[in-house]
């Protein structure tokens, strides 16, 4: 599965809100960090905030703060922002072919978009960032973690 | 390849209500459910699912309250303040599917009022202790994937997706002679 830089954006930029509530996040960080435009970012920042996940915080210190549950946040509801998921996948030969290739096609598609809708809607941020943390300990015990 | 019908267990049952607000930290206790406990399974069940299975829940409580240790089947009820506030059903299943021997929850409800107060991780705990106690290595769940609130209480206790791929179909009408 391959999703859109703006929402592999998206998540990168809630994970590290929600990994730390309280904090201010300015985005030129997340911007440098991930190295990506900042007016590209600011898109995604924009949508999550009218989506009411984020908060921008004006000011000195300001940036942006996570505002929603991290318990209850799924990536589903993050992805769900910036990607079509399970609409009938498109089908530029759809007139070409007959139906009935085209219902059985979909039908594998459909199957494919539940199993990874079901997915993400069941790992919650606070799911992930456990997962995220527990890797990086893993990662410190074998002596490998990031320097 | 060894099949099995699995009960229809509470875990597929439909998302339900939201949690109510999380109380003041209460202890959780978990012990082998006993006879007298089958009523308030069954109406913890019946609350949930809207459905009162009386005759499921004695045969389910006979099959798994009742197992000798042997038979590494497991009936276990949380109590909260004495009173039961959960369940979780459980055994080892050896070479199903062609898998290894390992340790499948088929059922675990929490009553919607004792919710975010430890219940299911401490009757997933149990789980785990008594798998591994029963020399297994691998616990499994099987959930409908609209279940949303219970596949996210999986993942959040570390299950991910197994290997295992369940498939079904229609069966012609009138194939049964």
């Amino acid at each position: 599965m391959k999703l859109q830089v703006a929402t592999m954006l998206a998540l990168y930029s809630v994970l590290e809100f929600a990994a730390d509530p309280g904090r201010h996040v300015a985005a030129a960080e997340i911007a440098d960090k991930y190295r990506v435009s900042p007016h590209h970012l600011a898109k995604v920042l924009a949508l999550l905030a009218h989506a009411g996940i984020v908060e921008s915080v004006r000011g000195v210190g300001g940036g942006y703060r996570f505002c929603a549950n991290a318990r209850r946040l799924t990536l589903m509801d993050v992805i769900s922002l910036f990607e079509d998921f399970g609409v009938e996948a498109p089908n530029n030969l759809v007139d070409a072919r007959p139906q009935a290739v085209d219902r059985v096609l979909a039908g594998v598609l459909t199957e494919i978009d539940q199993i990874a809708r079901a997915t993400f809607s069941s790992i919650t941020l606070a799911t992930l960032l456990r997962l995220v943390r527990e890797d990086l300990e893993r990662g410190q015990a074998a002596g490998s973690g990031p320097a | 390849m060894k099949g099995r019908t699995v009960l229809p267990a509470p875990a597929s049952a439909p998302p339900r209500p939201a949690p109510a607000r999380r109380t003041a930290a209460r202890t959780v206790q978990v012990r082998a459910v006993r006879r007298t406990d089958l009523e308030a399974v069954i109406a913890l069940d019946a609350s949930v699912t809207g459905l009162e299975k009386r005759s499921y829940w004695e045969r389910v409580y006979r099959r798994y309250g009742c197992a000798r240790k042997v038979e590494q089947r497991w009936f276990i009820v949380a109590l909260l303040e004495g009173r039961v506030a959960g369940f979780m059903i459980g055994e080892v299943r050896d070479w199903e599917f062609g898998s290894p021997p390992c340790g499948w929850v088929f059922a675990i409800d929490v009553d919607p009022a004792a919710r975010q107060q430890g219940v299911g991780t401490r009757l997933l705990d149990e789980a785990k202790t008594r798998f591994a106690r029963d020399g297994v290595t691998r616990l499994r769940t099987l959930l409908h994937r609209d279940n949303v609130l219970i596949l996210s209480f999986f993942r959040s206790q570390g299950l991910m997706a197994g290997p295992l791929i369940p498939l079904e179909c229609e069966l012609p009408t009138g194939a049964a002679r």
